[in-house]
């Protein structure tokens, strides 16, 4: 790896890792002497090593470093050090000594059970995002910002928030109990989709950090299946999901960072390293008898790895649709299976539907309608097409519908 | 808006001929893409159940007679419950349900609200 992009490859990696140990030893409400004390760890990096080079193993001297800034604090904040000798409840030794335990182990455990933590019910979906991009994937606030078209301002206020809400409700850092994972898997898993579903759909231009987010978001869904508790048939198929998703990510922007709709991808940029990874946490998400929307959603990014346009390609997607409508409703799924309702049984029957579903203040909605119109009535169509683009607030957007009405 | 319950009867379902495989498979997709469209809309509450036909009837004394209880085009094959803004709209969505397809008829019956 090239000097000037170790360091913040290093922070992205190890920051959230040293993070989760130093938390799960001090109790999840000092998250911000943790932050503090690698953050430290950091500076010194940035300068030491400016100064006099590259150290052998980078990892092993932050780890090192950041233990000796533990203890050091731990010296001088005697107070705080006997509260967590008293909390980790040592059994016998005198002056017992305070491990600051960096095993690629207890980092795994640290980073599973702060992911738990931080899905905690009482802090808003939100607030999870912002403080699981923060602490569990290393993000800075602008980082944040820039991803959700926020400023840092807005950023930090939930971050500081969602911390506050962690020492108020006193959310432990421990291993998950199996009612916990019961009733918290579903909150994590919807935490992982909503930080994926940032990064994929997000209109900032910043294709690089947002490729990022989708990156972290697996990582995340990944630890979950290494671990026997949270293997569960769910997790599997968020993780489906996220492959068979991430497998168009080279295909649907240009150079630019403009957007490609799925028509006109390349698909042979699509990755099918991807996609058979998708396929197999498919297979293994189909143990069980849940068929939840994740289920539901894998199945149709399945379908869509399927580029020629099939009868059985778009009447599954078509049925796919009609279950996940039928757990769970959004706009985006009844526009999406309208369009599949026309692959599979004919324009005709899907302009009928179109009209019925009342969505006039979104533009995907006359894009759809322009979309089915094409053919049958051009004026029509152009017609819808000119209302989607009045609607359409982002320029990606304007640039799509540009697209469609230049081609009637 | 409010909510309905639609019932469906089969009048013809005893003595309709076997169906084929595939003649089955229509027969799901017919109902899956009617529920599908209703869905679409944010109009279905529940996607409810299908009732298999035999069934018992329990009366006052301890009597308990076993079905078909009723004449056969009186018992419900399944139901659904539905959002509208009328009663009215409610039985429009019933319009394209399968059953009707079939010589069955849908009875549509407004809940009464809890609060």
């Amino acid at each position: 790896m090239q000097e000037q992009t170790l360091l913040p490859h290093l922070f992205r990696t190890e920051y959230r890792k040293i993070i989760s140990v130093l938390c799960k030893l001090f109790g999840i409400e000092h998250l911000e002497i943790a932050e503090d004390i690698v953050s430290d760890t950091f500076l010194l990096a940035s300068e030491t090593w400016g100064q006099k080079g590259l150290p052998a193993n980078p990892t092993a001297w932050l780890y090192r470093v950041s233990k000796n800034k533990t203890l050091d604090f731990l010296k001088h904040h005697r107070l705080f050090r006997e509260k967590i000798i008293a909390e980790i409840s040592t059994t016998s030794a005198e002056f017992p000594d305070i491990e600051i335990d960096l095993s690629a182990k207890n980092i795994y455990d640290s980073q599973l059970q702060m992911m738990f933590a931080v899905c905690h019910p009482s802090i808003s979906s939100q607030d999870q995002i912002c403080l699981s991009l923060n602490v569990l994937c290393g993000f800075g606030a602008e980082e944040i910002a820039d991803a959700f078209l926020s400023n840092k301002e807005v950023i930090y206020k939930r971050l500081s928030r969602a911390k506050e809400k962690l020492r108020q409700e006193n959310i432990k850092i421990e291993p998950p109990s199996p009612t916990a994972i019961d009733k918290r898997l579903e909150t994590v898993l919807t935490t992982l989709y909503l930080l994926f579903s940032e990064g994929y759909y997000s209109t900032s231009k910043n294709t690089l950090l947002r490729k990022d987010l989708c990156i972290e978001a697996i990582r995340l869904n990944v630890m979950l299946t290494e671990n026997e508790q949270t293997d569960l048939p769910l997790t599997n198929a968020l993780l489906s999901l996220m492959c068979f998703h991430s497998s168009r990510f080279e295909a649907r922007t240009n150079e630019k960072g403009e957007f490609i709709i799925y028509e006109e991808q390349d698909e042979s940029l699509w990755n099918k390293e991807l996609i058979q990874k998708g396929e197999y946490y498919l297979n293994r998400s189909s143990q069980g008898r849940q068929l939840s929307r994740f289920h539901l959603e894998a199945g149709i990014a399945y379908w869509h790895t399927h580029k020629a346009d099939t009868p059985e390609k778009w009447e599954n997607i078509l049925q796919l649709y009609n279950r996940l409508l039928q757990i769970e409703y959004s706009p985006i799924a009844a526009l999406n299976r309208t369009y599949a309702l026309a692959k599979a049984n004919g324009v005709a029957q899907a302009i009928q539907e179109a009209e019925k579903l009342q969505l006039s203040d979104n533009h995907f909605y006359f894009t759809l309608l322009g979309e089915l119109y094409k053919n049958l009535d051009p004026e029509k169509a152009r017609a819808h097409f000119s209302t989607a683009l009045s609607l359409a607030k982002s320029k990606a957007d304007q640039k799509t519908i540009q697209g469609k009405m230049d081609k009637l | 808006m409010e909510e309905f319950l639609l019932v469906f009867r089969n009048e013809t379902e005893s003595n309709e001929p076997p169906q084929s495989p595939e003649q089955l498979q229509h027969r799901m997709k017919y109902w899956q893409d009617w529920m599908g469209n209703i869905a679409a809309q944010n109009k279905l509450v529940s996607a409810g159940n299908r009732l298999t036909a035999e069934g018992k009837v329990v009366k006052q004394n301890n009597v308990v007679t076993n079905g078909p209880y009723v004449e056969m085009k009186e018992a419900i094959g399944g139901y659904i419950i539905v959002r509208a803004h009328s009663l009215d709209e409610a039985a429009e969505l019933a319009k394209d349900c399968p059953i009707l397809k079939i010589g069955g008829n849908v009875e549509v019956r407004t809940l009464v609200p809890m609060d």
